[in-house]
């Protein structure tokens, strides 16, 4: 029955070039979802450490559309628990963010520690002669479901699956060294903002995958020629699923022949004469051992940290059902920032987020594939640029790292089944 | 912020009705001169205000920056069209020096090309203005936002 409902071989090529439009709309494929990835054998990425500093500092967040919280705990330690009363089921934490070393349900006052124990029930022991909870109840049966929980450079994951192998394991060495690129030291939280979008979370995790788009979506890119076909550019999948990525895009001297390519092609994006009347938002301090001015790089499922000019960011990718995502862009500094540094980040997130200079037109394709895709779910997606070259990667004139994603994709939603089948 | 001065008042009101007429007449190259030269601007979620985050949405600190904005999402980015009308309420205000700060509710509602109103984003402006040359301009505007979910994408000021 199972396979009913996901037939990898119907839906997904096995070399990731053909996608059946269905995976992007069908309700019983997005609960599958749910099952098999967000809680299956992966590290759902929930928020940075900086953002609960102290004993008792919480967040509340989602791991897919479960709803979740994170917290800090008494040794100073990281705890994850699914947001629902061990009781009845009320969800217990209904602040986005705060401190507190109890969390109490509201409904019928059950509290649980920061770890998601059961420390109270009013009238356990019942009250003048009335009965309470059964002799044979035990607290420490009705904690919080509590969720495995590791951090990677101040980043925090949550799995709900035993299975899964450690986090450092799952992130992979090269893919590991990238993330350590950017969290090389201690980061500060600067807030976050939030986009919402209606259409599918894998159309956003393949325009993370997409350099090919990155020059022709974004215009703001080639108008104020901050990014060109020519840079020196780097394309990697990690050497284990094929599931995380990264893109980058490094700064070597400006590449006069880059241009040229565009007026031949006679390609909308070129256009000559526009000039930022402050262009301090390009600015690019050096601070990385590689200079680029965009590194993208989505770990799946959950996250993609990304670092455009001086401007960094953990995006938080949210499934909200079939047709609906949210992204959650958790802006970050680091902690020895000087004042000028840490203006120019904030001001650099002019490019990015909802209202980015060079990315609000991401959220404009995925729902312009899902508008376009609703009634076709048979119909297939062709995704084979390079696919002749596909060992190439100093290019971003590719679509391997979107194959490579649906390769995982399949593999993981496949998996299950061929398991369970016994 | 209990100021009663009418006179002040009624141009104060004044002002906020050019604002949103000049957004919502799709007048943008004209937005930028409703400011002073070194202004700030910014499209900030109020759940950083309250927490003292600066993570904004859009921040300009100065004039140049507002133009920037304007050719680029005339001639750079790609959106839906969609039209806006603003509506403002619950204005009050107090003078600070040679400086008026100035706070109200804001409401937009966007309609998309196949018809749709919702509402697009609620929030408070938080503003600072001052008498240039005899008339009141923004020194600060804060568009502080309590509809965090940016549906979709943000191209055009608030």
């Amino acid at each position: 029955m199972i396979d009913e409902v996901f037939n990898p071989q119907e839906l997904v090529s096995t070399d990731g070039s053909q996608v059946a439009y269905e995976v992007f709309s069908s309700q019983e494929i997005y609960d599958l979802e749910q099952e098999r990835i967000f809680r299956g054998p992966v590290w759902n990425f929930l928020g940075l450490e900086a953002e609960i500093p102290n004993i008792g500092d919480f967040k509340s967040t989602f791991v897919g559309d479960t709803p979740v919280v994170m917290t800090r705990t008494e040794d100073g330690g990281l705890a994850a628990w699914v947001n629902r009363c061990a009781h009845r089921g009320a969800m217990v934490c209904r602040e986005l963010r705060g401190n507190a070393t109890s969390h109490n349900c509201v409904y019928h006052q059950w509290s649980f520690d920061t770890k998601g124990n059961l420390l109270g029930v009013p009238f356990r022991r019942g009250q003048k002669g009335q009965a309470g909870m059964p002799p044979e109840f035990k607290p420490s049966e009705h904690n919080l479901h509590q969720l495995r929980v590791e951090s990677f450079r101040g980043l925090v994951f949550a799995t709900f699956s035993a299975e899964t192998v450690p986090l450092e394991e799952y992130i992979g060495t090269t893919m590991g060294g990238y993330i350590k690129r950017v969290f090389h030291k201690p980061v500060e939280y600067l807030g976050c903002t939030r986009q919402f979008a209606n259409s599918n979370w894998k159309l956003y995790m393949e325009n993370v995958k997409d350099p090919y788009h990155a020059s022709l979506l974004h215009l703001f890119h080639t108008t104020f020629n901050i990014f060109r076909v020519g840079m020196k550019a780097h394309c990697e999948t990690d050497e284990n699923h094929g599931l995380h990525s990264i893109i980058m895009a490094i700064k070597e001297n400006q590449d006069a022949e880059a241009g040229a390519d565009y007026k031949e092609q006679k390609i909308r994006s070129y256009q000559e004469g526009f000039e930022l009347e402050d262009d301090s938002i390009l600015a690019l301090i050096e601070e990385f051992e590689v200079v680029a001015t965009n590194h993208i790089q989505p770990i799946f499922p959950q996250l993609v940290v990304q670092q455009i000019h001086n401007t960094l960011v953990a995006r938080q990718l949210l499934p909200k059902g079939p047709d609906k995502f949210e992204l959650v862009f958790h802006f970050f500094g680091y902690a020895d920032d000087t004042p000028e540094l840490r203006k120019l980040r904030i001001k650099q997130a002019n490019l990015v987020g909802a209202a980015g200079y060079i990315s609000m037109e991401d959220t404009e394709a995925t729902e312009l594939v899902q508008r376009g895709t609703v009634r076709d779910g048979a119909a297939r997606s062709y995704i084979n640029m390079a696919k002749h070259q596909d060992g190439q990667t100093d290019t971003l004139i590719t679509e391997k790292l979107i194959r490579s994603f649906w390769t995982g994709y399949r593999n993981l939603m496949g998996e299950v089944a061929t398991g369970a089948g016994a | 912020m209990t100021n009663q001065n009418l006179a002040l008042r009624a141009e104060l009101i004044a002002l906020q009705d050019l604002y949103i007429s000049t957004l919502d007449s799709d007048r943008l190259e004209a937005w930028p001169d409703l400011f002073v030269d070194d202004c700030l601007y910014q499209i900030i979620p109020k759940e950083n205000v309250d927490h003292g985050f600066p993570a904004p949405l859009i921040l300009c600190d100065n004039k140049r920056m507002l133009r920037d904005r304007v050719i680029s999402l005339r001639h750079a980015n790609i959106f839906a069209p969609v039209v806006y009308r603003h509506f403002f309420s619950g204005l009050v205000f107090e003078q600070d020096g040679e400086a008026i700060r100035m706070e109200c509710n804001y409401l937009v509602i966007s309609t998309s090309l196949e018809g749709v109103s919702t509402v697009y984003q609620a929030g408070t402006y938080r503003d600072i203005v001052v008498r240039i040359d005899g008339e009141l301009r923004f020194k600060e505007k804060h568009c502080v936002f309590d509809t965090s979910r940016v549906q979709t994408l943000l191209a055009l000021p608030i």
